[in-house]
């Protein structure tokens, strides 16, 4: 199966990584994987904050990439979730891209639902010696309703435990736009996972999207607080 | 123009209030959790209630007709009032015809919405708050901070403190206790009263009844004890059928106080019969349209006018539940405020509210007629004047024509970072940049690393590494 890697544009400034550890995992499942720089960015800043235009500027720039890939996956609940539910309503009224943007947000997943759903593989051979505790993005869970795939493939690796936090699904208070518009609101919302995150005595916080991950992350640092994140695709990634 | 952001610290810092926060609402969504888990067809009754809300909106001014007609057929009077000027004036006109002076009023946030409150004071006349959580907030001269529970910010302790200064009795913080002293209170007014407001929770058409739904019985005596009594209606809040009632009140309860019934539930169809023994000799129904014409007029946004204020999406916010109510400074607050407040007042009002939301979208979860808010927030972040997003319209500007283009994307990224570079240290960085500098007042930067993942993977392809294709 050939896929289109889409690293989304806060993995590619911020977590390289993490993207290339969801190409490393998906090569290692025997996928032919298509990385293409012209996917920069799905648009959802603008889009959420209210500027359609630009979102649909940006977001053009994803419909010509994985033209012949079966499916696309990008290690970001929020961003396929963007793709999938929005691209859409962007393109509606152009007769030339409506097809392109269709076919596009049928074929991209989110890499926990692609693996465990699509390809039907929980166990990727993983090893990981430490208690974690995942975090739920939002999107991830309230407009793709992915929730059990990312336990399905954290419980089979080796050596881990898993811990789930209270209140598991409210929110981390990132918010894209509103993290730097009500930083301090941001920042409390983040505060009360951190407390819940603290109170499972796990030593890392795993995650679907880096953007939670980095605002749960800053403020775990700011608190010198010895818990990391990581994103899922560096745990199913990790021998030791 | 009313902002949220000047006062935000001074709830998010006030440490009292936050662990009032986090008891109150943890104990609000359980009951709420725990109520409707008992009902096996939630999503089915969610589902309906929707379609019959949608239906009644479609056809709104045939079926507040219906309702109108039969609440006149029984003598009562029917207002149809355009503005919140006009429903106050009509009210203050009833008083003085009456010579009020002291008027006993249960729950209503449309009270509130039109400040029934104030208008009634400069005519002279006193309103008592008699529902237990907006007699505190009235006597502490404060707005209510939630829809369904007025002082949901208080504890017993506040209560306490309130009540010993205000009820000229020292009082202990025992429940009970608090409870029979704001009742013996209450009972003085209620004799004293010349005239009951209350609000009106779900209106029925076919039947002509108004429904109010509570739980102390204030709103009973205030509808029945009064010679005179004037319900207020916003024009939303009819449904066609007595017989889809019950499923109303199924959703509405349950969603609201986690209750499977309210202790007490009014319908009200006019004044006192001749055979009737109880209920006002007059009795006045004010249709309060204050701006719902307009949002019923926009296709887009009407499902606005289908909620029924249970406050749901108010306990499950994670901004409201860090905020609280008063932070928002409009008489409805949270993820339904927000969507409510730009359609009622104009988007100019209160240019932020639309913007103080994660987008979590645990708001359009718990709603019990499945309202959309996250999509309406979007339309409305959409639709908000430029003029009042200068600063958000230039950085989308910047942002789409770097981003628009795979190769500039790349150019500006790769001397974008040699720069901060410079001025970057262990999650903090030194230059005051608008964004970052708003990121790192709370917390730390990630780290940044050398190359972005499309530099190293081009590297990577250049010495052989393969890219699969």
């Amino acid at each position: 199966m050939r896929v289109g890697l889409f690293v989304t544009c806060l993995v590619d400034q911020l977590f390289p990584r993490v993207g290339a550890r969801t190409l490393q995992l998906l090569r290692l499942v025997g996928l032919e994987v298509v990385v293409d720089p012209r996917g920069v960015c799905c648009g959802q800043p603008a889009f959420n904050t209210g500027f359609t235009a630009e979102a649909r500027r940006v977001a053009r720039g994803l419909l010509d990439c994985w033209d012949d890939c079966d499916a696309v996956v990008a290690p970001s609940g929020s961003c396929v979730a963007m793709i999938r539910h929005h691209l859409l309503e962007l393109f509606e009224d152009d007769p030339a891209l409506k097809d392109t943007a269709r076919s596009l947000a049928e074929r991209t997943w989110e890499l926990s639902d692609f693996l465990v759903n699509r390809l039907g593989i929980t166990d990727v051979g993983a090893r990981f010696s430490h208690v974690v505790t995942y975090h739920d993005s939002c999107h991830t869970l309230r407009e793709l309703r992915i929730e059990k795939e990312p336990r399905l493939l954290l419980q089979e690796v080796r050596d881990l435990e898993l811990v789930e936090m209270n209140d598991g699904n409210a929110c981390c208070g990132f918010g894209g736009t509103f993290a730097v518009k009500f930083p301090d609101i941001s920042s409390a919302i983040g505060n009360e996972k951190v407390r819940s995150i603290k109170a499972t005595g796990a030593q890392f916080v795993v995650g679907g999207d880096v953007s939670c991950l980095m605002h749960i992350g800053g403020l775990l640092q700011r608190a010198a607080l010895p818990i990391r994140p990581l994103h899922l695709a560096e745990v199913l990634t990790e021998s030791s | 123009m009313i902002r949220i952001r000047p006062q935000t610290a001074r709830y998010l810092y006030d440490r009292h209030l936050q662990e009032v926060l986090r008891t109150t609402m943890a104990t609000a969504q359980q009951a709420r959790d725990e109520a409707v888990a008992e009902v096996e067809n939630w999503e089915e009754l969610r589902n309906y209630a929707r379609q019959v809300k949608l239906h009644t909106l479609a056809h709104l001014g045939d079926y507040l007709e219906a309702l109108a007609d039969r609440i006149s057929s029984r003598g009562g009077r029917v207002f149809w009032a355009e503005t919140a000027e006009d429903a106050c004036n009509y009210v203050v006109e009833t008083a003085r015809r009456h010579s009020a002076r002291t008027v006993v009023k249960s729950k209503t946030m449309l009270g509130e919405e039109i400040g029934i409150n104030t208008a009634l004071q400069k005519a002279g006349v006193e309103p008592v708050e008699t529902d237990l959580g907006e007699f505190i907030v009235q006597l502490c001269q404060e707005p209510p901070f939630h829809i369904i529970t007025p002082a949901f910010h208080k504890t017993r302790q506040d209560v306490a403190r309130i009540f010993t200064q205000h009820l000229g009795q020292p009082l202990g913080e025992d429940p009970e206790e608090l409870t029979a002293a704001a009742r013996k209170a209450l009972r003085e007014k209620f004799l004293q009263a010349d005239l009951g407001i209350t609000g009106v929770n779900l209106a029925v058409a076919d039947s002509g009844h108004l429904v109010v739904v509570e739980n102390e019985g204030n709103a009973r005596l205030s509808l029945s004890a009064p010679p005179v009594h004037i319900a207020l209606m916003g024009i939303e809040k009819v449904i066609p059928r007595l017989q889809d009632l019950p499923v109303f009140l199924k959703l509405l309860t349950r969603s609201a106080t986690g209750q499977r019934i309210t202790s007490y539930v009014n319908l009200i169809g006019g004044p006192r019969c001749p055979e009737e023994v109880d209920g006002p000799e007059e009795f006045h129904l004010v249709l309060v349209d204050n701006g719902r014409s307009r949002i019923l007029a926009d296709e887009r946004k009407r499902e606005t006018l289908a909620c029924i204020r249970c406050g749901a999406c108010l306990n499950v916010c994670p901004v409201y539940g860090r905020i609280g109510g008063h932070a928002y400074r409009t008489v409805y607050q949270g993820p339904v405020g927000a969507v409510l407040m730009p359609q009622l007042l104009g988007p100019e009002q209160v240019p932020e509210h639309p913007f103080a939301s994660t987008l979590c979208e645990a708001c359009r979860d718990i709603c019990p007629v499945k309202i959309d808010i996250p999509r309406l927030l979007l339309e409305l972040r959409r639709e908000l004047p430029r003029r009042y997003r200068r600063g958000d319209a230039l950085a989308m500007r910047v942002w789409a024509w770097t981003f628009e283009n795979a190769g500039r994307y790349a150019g500006i990224s790769a001397w974008g970072r040699r720069l901060l570079r410079l001025f970057y240290r262990d999650g903090r960085l030194a230059l005051p940049l608008p964004v970052l500098g708003r990121w790192q007042s709370t917390r730390d930067l990630p780290r940044l690393p050398n190359k972005t993942f499309y530099e190293e993977f081009s590297n990577q392809s250049a010495d052989g590494g393969g890219n699969g294709q």
